[in-house]
């Protein structure tokens, strides 16, 4: 099989240092993946392309790069299944983080903010002779994202990171989750309630704008996502509600259940707190912008017609019944 | 100037376990990896990890004779007592760090049976144990502090009137040369397997340490002792657990018959790996396969048992061979996993060079002999690797530092760097030497080996670096230039190459993984001893130790 690799390079030593797109064609088995083809650059033609990898089998989470514009694994992905139309595999360093040379990133960014999250368990009660006795559902649910290998393809694909680095971010969050998560962190009842507090300030949990670009790009099915959502439900259950998040999606909630669809203008009020007047006051130009262009939500906001079955839902929600 | 008491070379599992231990024990410790922990090759384990709790009912003894017998009689019986008497602590251990191990129903930790075992013992999450313990022990790293140097890759010992005192290392991110100061030096830099084409291994693992102790003077020690993994992909190469089959898969032949009832009737697929692969081979060569390989079947497994403890394999095989071992047989063969030689040390990691330690695959204390069972290499690193970082802890509040003129061994090191950098172009590549070696290396000291074979490996080694003395880098920059680490890495494997092939020329009997054609059988009259390995002066030497035995007298070996 013949394919094309378009390569973005970047040599940081040049004399203009500036990244350029490379061609090269290559001569692959059937069965190939993507890692083979850029194995078979750097040793047959080209040895100056720096890239990590090592396990070839998904695991080390070394070789996350960018293929036709989508971060992965270039060991998972077959040479064959990544040929674009117009006949060529596109690989680009991940995104988010500085590049180092060609496909090779700088980690230092993503490791800082694991680090951030206190990564190592933390139980308060006293340590067992033996092992700590817990259900084997509750460690599968772990080990489901205690298969993050740390590739990063998450981090190169958030769209928040993209406009906010100081968000802390797909996989940081997932590595808080597997923690909160875990029956033996935390208090007795397994409630790692500091945790969860830190986790809620800005920069944590609430700052996901759900865009779902992480759980695609997954390699290991971690759905760092999911697990943000899920902290949410564990930050609001441990009553941790004094924050703009978590205001935000009670007064989201009240809204759709109250009057069947969102009054927007209450949902920012009630999201920074009525009393909050210079958070209210930054508003103001998103407010005056939206009029200007016939967006203002309406001042009295009326329900849906037929709200009954909304709110019948809603409660049916809040309280289910046992079928 | 760097400079640390305990100075830990590669961070997988035993070089973090043994950082953290020496760190505990009041040691400035520092930990130096090629690559960033996380990318270690300790992930690559999959089926899970041995221990003997006595409240199972099972004791370390019965764990031991197993692990004495899976050697083929050529572990050391006081080292693998060690291992096993600390097995249930080590685990744990572990699992208070926070591994997410599988559970039984009464949320206890769970077991699943493994090869050559006469008993469930091994412990597991899913059938990536390794790559969950990995990150919990990078998460105890983070906690305990250690200083971490990361993408360095360590080049050269520096030895003062033959005593080690620091290493020289290139920052892979800049290009720079170092020297640190060290009082004692941990070897945990794994395993060899890119030595053989293929191999199970992941790219990085090249022998290192193996052969940078080599080089200083240490003893390598069984070195024959090369294991082929009975169930590794057609093609790629890669890893198939061995958990598969713990959990009841089949290896078929090409007419859908469990061969293995020939050759181990009892255990069947679950004999140890030597003897599995041993079976296979010979299948394939009598025509007995498909297309070189034998079939692991899962099938009757069923999906929901496969999901929640193969689902990795299972990954493998849609993603490397389009096939779901859900509802289709895998194509497998034996492979180059893991060599149970190496640097000769004592139960506490000491090597026969003062102040130098090894643990994991990199070191031979001999708990593993001719063969390792499978499961007992996740043990090895934790327990070996603590033990180490405490011994080396200890020593060090005893030792001084040697002094060494630290810009005069930095300028020879960027000097011999440079010279290979400035290699005129002769159309020869790294890549291709490496190939010709690996591809002699499972030629001839794969399953079945014979004189003629491992004398024309020899050959072709000394041809080899006869290349390589002289081998171009296309990469002439110093930003993060994996070409010239490949480069550097290649004379790491060549060094050991030999040390395999003259071992396994010198051992006159099939034992364990180590199966001679001109010599059939095994011979404990003449070779129930260790063959040692040193570099002298033409070259390796040869000489021998006593196998410690201390209750198990050799047997016929029976599945």
């Amino acid at each position: 099989m013949e394919v094309t690799l378009r390569i973005r390079r970047y040599d940081p030593e040049s004399n203009r240092p500036e990244s350029y797109w490379q061609e090269f064609a290559v001569s692959l088995e059937g069965n190939a993946t993507v890692l083979d083809a850029l194995i078979k650059v750097r040793e047959e033609v080209d040895g100056t392309l720096s890239l990590r990898c090592s396990c070839r089998s998904s695991i080390c989470g070394s070789c996350a790069v960018r293929i036709n514009g989508q971060a992965g694994l270039a060991c998972k992905m077959q040479a064959a299944d990544a040929v674009g139309p117009d006949g060529a595999i596109v690989v680009e360093p991940p995104g988010v983080m500085p590049v180092v040379k060609d496909l090779v990133v700088d980690f230092k960014p993503f490791w800082d903010k694991i680090r951030e999250v206190e990564p190592y368990l933390q139980p308060q009660g006293e340590e067992p002779e033996g092992e700590y006795l817990a259900s084997n559902e509750s460690m599968l649910h772990l080990s489901g994202v205690t298969s993050c290998i740390m590739c990063g393809a998450c981090v190169s694909d958030c769209t928040v990171l993209e406009v906010d680095p100081t968000f802390l971010g797909p996989a940081a969050l997932a590595k808080a989750y597997r923690f909160t998560a875990d029956p033996r962190d935390g208090d007795e009842e397994g409630v790692s309630k500091e945790r969860l507090e830190k986790l809620s300030e800005v920069t944590g949990m609430w700052d996901c704008t759900r865009c779902s670009e992480c759980v695609q790009v997954c390699p290991k099915g971690v759905a760092p996502m999911d697990r943000i959502m899920a902290l949410r439900d564990q930050a609001m259950e441990a009553g941790l509600t004094d924050n703009n998040g978590s205001r935000h999606a009670t007064a989201f909630t009240e809204s759709v259940a109250h009057s069947g669809w969102l009054d927007e203008l209450q949902l920012t009020v009630k999201s920074v707190g009525a009393g909050n007047v210079p958070a209210l006051l930054g508003f103001a130009p998103v407010g005056l912008r939206a009029l200007a262009r016939g967006k203002m939500p309406p001042i009295i906001h009326k329900s849906i017609e037929n709200v009954d079955g909304i709110r019948k839902l809603a409660e049916k929600l809040e309280d289910p019944e046992p079928e | 100037m760097l400079e640390h008491d305990v100075l830990v070379i590669g961070a997988g599992l035993a070089g973090m376990r043994a950082a953290i231990a020496a760190k505990a024990g009041g040691a400035d410790t520092a930990i130096i990896s090629k690559v960033h922990p996380v990318r270690s090759h300790s992930n690559a384990a999959q089926g899970g990890i041995n221990a003997a709790l006595i409240d199972r009912g099972d004791n370390w003894e019965d764990h031991a004779y197993d692990t004495v017998k899976g050697s083929d009689f050529l572990g050391d019986q006081d080292a693998i007592e060690v291992m096993c008497q600390s097995a249930g602590t080590s685990l744990i251990d572990m699992e208070h760090m926070g591994v997410t191990f599988n559970r039984d129903d009464a949320g206890r930790l769970g077991t699943r049976a493994f090869g050559g075992q006469r008993r469930a013992r091994t412990f597991f999450v899913g059938d990536f144990t390794g790559q969950a313990m990995l990150h919990v022990m990078f998460e105890q790293l983070i906690k305990s502090g250690v200083r971490s140097y990361e993408e360095w890759f360590v080049t050269g010992l520096v030895q003062e009137d033959g005593q080690v005192c620091g290493v020289t290392a290139l920052e892979i991110r800049t290009g720079q040369v170092y020297a640190i100061r060290a009082k004692t030096v941990i070897f945990c830099t794994g395993g060899l397997g890119r030595v053989f084409e293929p191999s199970t291994n992941a790219l990085i693992v090249t022998g290192d340490g193996i052969a940078l102790a080599y080089n200083a003077g240490a003893r390598l020690m069984d070195m024959e002792m090369v294991q082929y993994h009975p169930t590794t992909l057609a093609g790629s190469g890669v890893l198939i657990s061995e958990a598969a089959r713990g959990e009841g898969a089949y290896l078929l032949d090409k007419n859908g018959d469990r061969f293995m009832e020939k050759y181990a009737p009892n255990m069947m697929e679950l004999a140890s790996r030597d003897v599995v692969s041993r079976a296979e081979q010979t299948e394939i060569n009598a025509g007995n396969g498909v297309d070189g390989c034998m079939l692991l079947d899962c099938r009757h497994l069923g999906a929901d048992l496969i999901q929640e403890k193969l689902s990795q394999i299972r990954e493998i095989g849609i993603d490397l061979m389009g096939i779901d071992m859900v509802n289709q047989p895998i194509p497998i063969r034996p492979g180059m996993h893991y060599i149970m030689g190496g640097i000769k040390t004592d139960v506490d990691g000491l090597t026969n060079l003062p102040g130098v330690y090894a643990a994991g695959e990199c070191a031979c204390v001999s708990v593993h002999g001719g063969n390792r069972l499978g499961a007992n290499s996740l043990l090895d690193t934790i327990v070996f690797g603590e033990r180490s970082g405490n011994h080396a802890a200890q020593a060090s509040r005893e030792i001084e530092y040697v002094d060494f003129d630290v810009d005069a061994v930095v300028d020879r090191e960027r000097e011999r760097i440079q010279d290979m950098l400035d290699r005129p172009n002769n159309d020869d590549r790294v890549a291709a030497v490496r190939l010709g070696m690996g591809q002699s290396m499972n030629a001839n000291l794969a399953v079945y080996r014979n004189q003629a074979g491992m004398q024309e490996t020899l050959s072709d080694l000394a041809e080899l670096q006869e290349r390589y003395a002289k081998i171009p880098v296309d990469n002439k920059g110093r930003v993060f230039n994996t070409d010239l680490v490949f480069a550097l890495e290649l004379g790491f494997m060549l060094d050991c190459a030999q040390t395999i092939a003259v071992s396994a020329l010198d051992r006159q009997d099939s034992r364990g993984a180590q199966s001679r054609t001109d010599f059939p059988n095994r011979d404990d009259e003449n070779w129930m001893k260790h063959v040692v390995v040193t570099k002298g002066e033409g070259g390796p030497d040869i000489s021998y130790l006593p196998v410690t035995v201390t209750q198990w007298i050799p047997e016929e070996r029976k599945y």
